[in-house]
């Protein structure tokens, strides 16, 4: 744990947000048709934090959802292990709707390809953007972000960690050794 | 997390946690049943065998459809399609499927130990859907997984499983999957249905049905299996539906939320009145609704991960 660095602290996360809300209000010019899906398990946190930003500056809830893309994953079949199925909760029809997706850290992308896989299967969205709290690189797929909080250069034998005071009671970003702390 | 074994025989050998781990898996699943689209890729390219060599409507539909809400590619063989009705052997049947390399066999058989055999001989994973008089895996599993969900816990409970426990295979697993999930577990039925030494598998053995119930939280009712009573246990249909049928009058014995299991097909106005099987208290659908999504959970632990 000694080499741990700290990115970003509980208030680096609350600006960040507070940008990325303003950003997604400019780019689909109000909040018409949005709906934001948070991507298990600190992408929902995540996206719960952006839906109170949206509301502080316009006064309107958004409807928020989980979207778990563990079933459309590309990879199943080639572990050892499954990986342990999340909650998907889709409160209202996405079709013709702006949907932001909200995962915590983009890695490879292989995560949002199953997740826009998987929303599809749920109808016709208008649009898919992407948010992330951090853009870490080494991206496997064409695939980008249209919201970042924080890009960071990082090396592949480091691990991003997201904490959240609601799931981790502390809100961080941290960089650690491969390895080391826990499986998010 | 992952199940550590190649198939799935009986719920005897299943820790607390392997149950675990299905139920939140399976907690995942229901949602996909909800869906317009009631498909996921997860299995694409994956053959499921069901063998089903006794008669069942809901057992073989569950699984059917739920490997088909997985992308799987399902085929359907009952007996009296099949090559058994010309003399070949269950392992001769096994070994000639093995050959078009399916990626799991569920079976239902009516000897007791027929899964267990078939799974020595087959390298893909084997699904026990009922093995004559000894296990019900999956249903246990969709029992209890029903249970939690209406109760939120299953440590604890009281349960009283009614009626034919002689012939139950379901009576057998969820002795075994209640028992293990740390509910107390009490057996109830005619004297000639109750096999003596039922209390090891971890019961214990009440004579009246109204006894039984009081102070209840959930009570399975158990469907009398003519085709399996090859002489008489009980007097008259009659007489057993008096003393042991589930009906309204009798219920009133139970907690005013207790939770009424069957698993199915209902005997009505024998095991279990219609007023009872309709009412409010009554999960028998909610057992139908969970079965697929149980089943999801157990094709993608057991068929959904790398080969060996």
């Amino acid at each position: 744990m000694d080499a741990k660095k700290i990115i970003m602290d509980g208030t680096g996360i609350r600006r960040a947000l507070a940008r990325i809300a303003h950003e997604v209000l400019e780019r689909n010019k109000g909040i018409d048709a949005l709906v934001i899906l948070g991507i298990p398990t600190r992408g929902v946190n995540l996206a719960r934090m952006l839906e109170e930003k949206i509301y502080e500056i316009e006064r309107v809830h958004l409807p928020i959802g989980t979207l778990d893309a563990t079933l459309y994953r590309d990879d199943l079949g080639r572990r050892e292990e499954q990986p342990s199925l999340k909650e998907t909760d889709i409160p209202i029809s996405i079709e013709g709707k702006h949907v932001v997706l909200f995962d915590d850290v983009l890695f490879t992308g292989r995560t949002i390809r199953a997740a826009m896989n998987a929303l599809i299967d749920f109808g016709r969205p208008k649009t898919i953007q992407l948010a992330v709290l951090i853009d870490r690189g080494f991206r496997e797929l064409p695939i980008r972000a249209d919201y970042v909080g924080k890009n960071i250069p990082t090396s592949l034998k480091e691990d991003v960690q997201v904490h959240l005071e609601d799931v981790d009671g502390v809100s961080e970003v941290i960089v650690i050794p491969k390895g080391d702390g826990v499986e998010a | 997390m992952r199940l550590k074994r190649k198939d799935l025989l009986d719920i005897e050998d299943l820790s607390r946690d392997e149950i675990e781990l299905i139920m939140s898996t399976a907690k995942s699943f229901r949602e996909v049943s909800d869906r317009d689209i009631k498909k996921v890729p997860t299995l694409r390219g994956k053959t499921i065998i069901n063998m089903f060599y006794e008669p069942s409507t809901r057992t073989r539909t569950s699984f059917e459809i739920a490997a088909k809400r997985m992308s799987a590619d399902a085929i359907n063989i009952s007996v009296s399609t099949s090559s058994t009705v010309k003399g070949e052997t269950l392992k001769d049947t096994a070994k000639n499927l093995e050959a078009m390399n399916p990626d799991c066999i569920v079976i239902r058989h009516a000897s007791s130990g027929g899964p267990h055999m078939l799974a020595r001989y087959l390298k893909c994973p084997v699904i026990n859907a009922g093995d004559g008089t000894h296990e019900h895996p999956s249903q246990a599993l969709l029992d209890l997984f029903t249970v939690n969900d209406a109760k939120g816990r299953i440590e604890g409970l009281k349960v009283v499983i009614a009626g034919d426990i002689a012939h139950s295979r379901v009576a057998r697993s969820n002795i075994h999957g209640f028992s293990t999930m740390g509910a107390e577990v009490r057996v109830v039925g005619p004297p000639t249905m109750i096999p003596v030494g039922i209390e090891r598998l971890g019961c214990s053995v009440v004579d009246s049905l109204e006894e039984a119930i009081v102070g209840a939280d959930v009570v399975m009712m158990l469907r009398v299996q003519f085709e399996r009573l090859h002489r008489p246990l009980f007097p008259s249909i009659r007489e057993y539906s008096l003393v042991f049928g589930l009906d309204t009058e009798k219920l009133k014995k139970a907690p005013p939320d207790v939770a009424i299991l069957h698993p199915g097909p209902v005997n009505r106005g024998v095991e279990i009145s219609p007023e009872v099987a309709d009412g409010p208290y009554s999960l028998i659908l909610d057992q139908v609704k969970n079965g697929v999504a149980v089943r999801m959970a157990l094709f993608y632990l057991l068929v959904g991960g790398a080969k060996e």
